[in-house]
């Protein structure tokens, strides 16, 4: 009996979706519905689109994403808490050529890292800032942040916060809007599909603003920590629309001029 | 060459920009703030980065990540910095980058005062910052040995690619001594291959002080052992004077040092056979020496500006084979060789038997 050789498929394959080149193929320890690992494939499909892979310097933070060096096939380093802006400068100036951002929580950029900053922002250092913002400390097992919401629960403030004696909650697009050396400062939300995709834009724009040499940019990236916030990642989802976006307005704090007439 | 008139703090900073420094961030702080005006007027002249930080925090970070890069990186301060710095110099030690760090110290705690003081021994030696870790700490006892030994901290650092403080008294930073600066070296453009700095045609590279793994941090942590060993085996340096027939032995760093040098002289011209033995490598720490002086002599007298830092560590070294007398001053108060003179003469006219105990002698003669 003659057996028939296989037939071809009749239709071809068409990629539509792969990893980006500047995304490292490793399993991820985040958690289920954060959106750190979202977050993390924004930049690194804007770094290939950019085809700014070879240029780039990643600065990890402390907090969940202290490893975020792990998932990108450039180069990173790992900062401080609260200091990977000062780190930032410090690589930046000496090689200024170079494509330099920090990846940074609530915790380390609104809380121990608000003088860094706030004086990278007021310098216009020319580097890049991802700012995941989840209302909470992630990594230490949900205690209070400085962006935590009035009321909110947490492990430091288990009656939820109380304005009255923890203070309110602290806007860090709209502070550093206002600073000159600023060019791009947007916020953004990872809720839905939508707001990934207006997130990535704004990403792209964020970088662009340093390729440009236009000054500091910062994009807000209002995010998710269902561990913590003690939810199922289609609640957290939920959470960030109904709770954090109320909150803090998305909205564009700061464009350039360079960078309105932009297309991308 | 040529011997120019400098202060210290502007000679340090010359010598570091002949050394080939690419790269300051500082923060003003009396009595070294002329280190960072005079990087803040020649960088820019050399086309090297300066840059005045928002604080000592974020100085030595700027450092931190200019150091990632394989750039010779410095930044200058006193002691209310270097206890901001601590944790920037822990994360360094951590990741094994290479930087050198001047402490122009000054009286203390607190904010002390603006007076020359050694009282940052301890913090230094230990580096500041959390965690197992070795920084090599040299001392100078003038604007010219300022000058040579931040040429050698750059190659130090990065030979072992360790932190190298540099530790000059704030008499040292204010003082002004004819001097002769080396010849320039021109910044290296090679850059080291563990360095950051864009992954081009090569695997991505990163540095970090984080080793999650107990297995692998102990690996990192050893490697720092045996880099400090090797440093404790080529690094140490130190001077003597008037030690071969000496039967007595001041030992101090820096200005100290220097101070107790006009003493041994004035005491040699009245026929005292005593010496002086200088430690310019405070760590590593020139342990067998002194214990082959303790070997061979009659008294110690450790002389500082502080209230006995190194005194423990000379203690350690001598190991009970000769009686340590200990003469300090404190809060920025500088000692005058007539009073070291005196000490000398103490030593000479009523020997320290073996069961006395240096500090409680001191103190009581201090607050009598
Ligand atoms: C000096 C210092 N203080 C405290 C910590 C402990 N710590 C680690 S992560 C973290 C909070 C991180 O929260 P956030 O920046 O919001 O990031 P997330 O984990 O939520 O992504 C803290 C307090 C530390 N590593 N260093
Ligand atoms: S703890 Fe929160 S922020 Fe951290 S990985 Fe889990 S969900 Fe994400």
């Amino acid at each position: 009996m003659t057996v028939a050789a296989p037939t071809k498929p009749k239709t071809t394959l068409k990629m539509v979706y792969q990893r980006p080149e500047a995304l490292a193929d490793t399993p991820t320890h985040y958690c289920p519905g954060c959106t750190h690992g979202v977050a993390h494939r924004l930049v690194a499909e804007v770094i290939d689109e950019m085809g700014l892979r070879e240029k780039t310097i990643g600065i990890a933070p402390v907090g969940c994403a202290v490893l975020a060096y792990d998932y990108f096939e450039f180069d990173g380093v790992e900062a401080a808490h609260g200091r990977a802006p000062a780190m930032a400068t410090g690589i930046k100036r000496v090689l200024p050529d170079r494509i330099v951002f920090t990846y940074q929580g609530d915790g380390d950029l609104a809380s121990i890292g608000m003088g860094e900053i706030v004086h990278a922002a007021a310098r216009g250092e020319r580097i890049t800032v991802i700012f995941i913002n989840n209302a909470i400390y992630g990594m230490t097992g949900g205690q209070m942040a400085p962006t935590t919401l009035p009321n909110q629960i947490t492990t430091s403030s288990p009656g939820g916060r109380d304005v009255a004696v923890q203070g309110f909650p602290i806007r860090m697009s709209e502070i550093l809007a206002t600073l000159d050396g600023a060019a791009y400062v947007v916020r953004r939300s990872m809720h839905d599909p939508a707001n990934i995709r207006k997130a990535k834009k704004a990403i792209r724009l964020a970088f662009e603003a340093q390729v440009r040499g236009l000054g500091f940019s910062l994009v807000e990236l209002l995010s998710t920590c269902p561990t913590n916030w003690k939810m199922t990642p289609a609640e957290a989802m939920n959470w960030v629309r109904d709770n954090m976006v109320p909150a803090y307005p998305l909205g564009d704090y700061k464009v350039a001029p360079e960078l309105q007439k932009l297309r991308v | 060459m040529t011997r120019q008139l400098l202060k210290g703090n502007v000679a340090m900073a010359e010598a570091a920009i002949r050394a080939g420094v690419e790269a300051y961030f500082g923060y003003p702080i009396t009595p070294q703030s002329e280190l960072l005006e005079w990087m803040a007027k020649r960088m820019p002249e050399e086309g090297r980065a300066f840059l005045q930080a928002e604080s000592e925090v974020a100085a030595i970070n700027m450092v931190y990540g200019a150091a990632c890069t394989g750039a010779r990186v410095m930044t200058s301060t006193s002691g209310p910095g270097i206890s901001l710095m601590a944790e920037g110099i822990s994360y360094i030690a951590g990741t094994e980058v290479p930087a050198v760090i001047v402490d122009v110290m000054r009286g203390g705690p607190g904010l002390g005062n603006i007076a020359p003081s050694q009282g940052d021994y301890r913090q230094v030696i230990h580096g500041a910052g959390h965690g197992d870790f070795f920084p090599l700490v040299l001392a100078p006892a003038s604007v010219q040995e300022a000058v040579d030994l931040i040429g050698e901290a750059f190659d130090l650092a990065e030979k072992y690619r360790t932190i190298v403080f540099v530790v000059a008294d704030g008499s040292i930073g204010q003082m002004m001594e004819p001097v002769s600066l080396p010849e320039p070296r021109p910044p290296r453009r090679e850059r080291p291959d563990w360095a950051v700095g864009g992954a081009e045609g090569r695997p991505a590279r990163r540095l970090t002080s984080l080793y999650l793994k107990p297995e692998v941090e102990e690996e990192v942590n050893l490697r720092l052992v045996q880099r400090w060993q090797a440093m404790e085996a080529n690094e140490i340096r130190y001077r003597e004077y008037y030690l071969d027939d000496a039967e007595y032995v001041v030992l101090g760093f820096g200005t100290a040092g220097r101070v107790a040098l006009s003493a041994v002289r004035a005491a040699r011209a009245e026929g005292i056979k005593v010496g002086l033995f200088r430690p310019v490598s405070l760590r590593p720490f020139p342990t067998e020496a002194i214990r082959d002086l303790a070997a061979r002599s009659k008294a110690f007298l450790v002389v500082e500006m502080n209230g006995g830092q190194m005194l423990d560590d000379v203690q350690a070294a001598a190991q009970g084979q000769v009686p340590v007398r200990f003469y300090g001053r404190m809060g920025g108060m500088v000692p005058f060789p007539d009073e070291v003179l005196a000490e000398i003469h103490a030593l000479v006219s009523e020997p320290p038997t073996p069961a006395e105990a240096p500090r409680a002698r001191w103190l009581a003669q201090m607050v009598s």
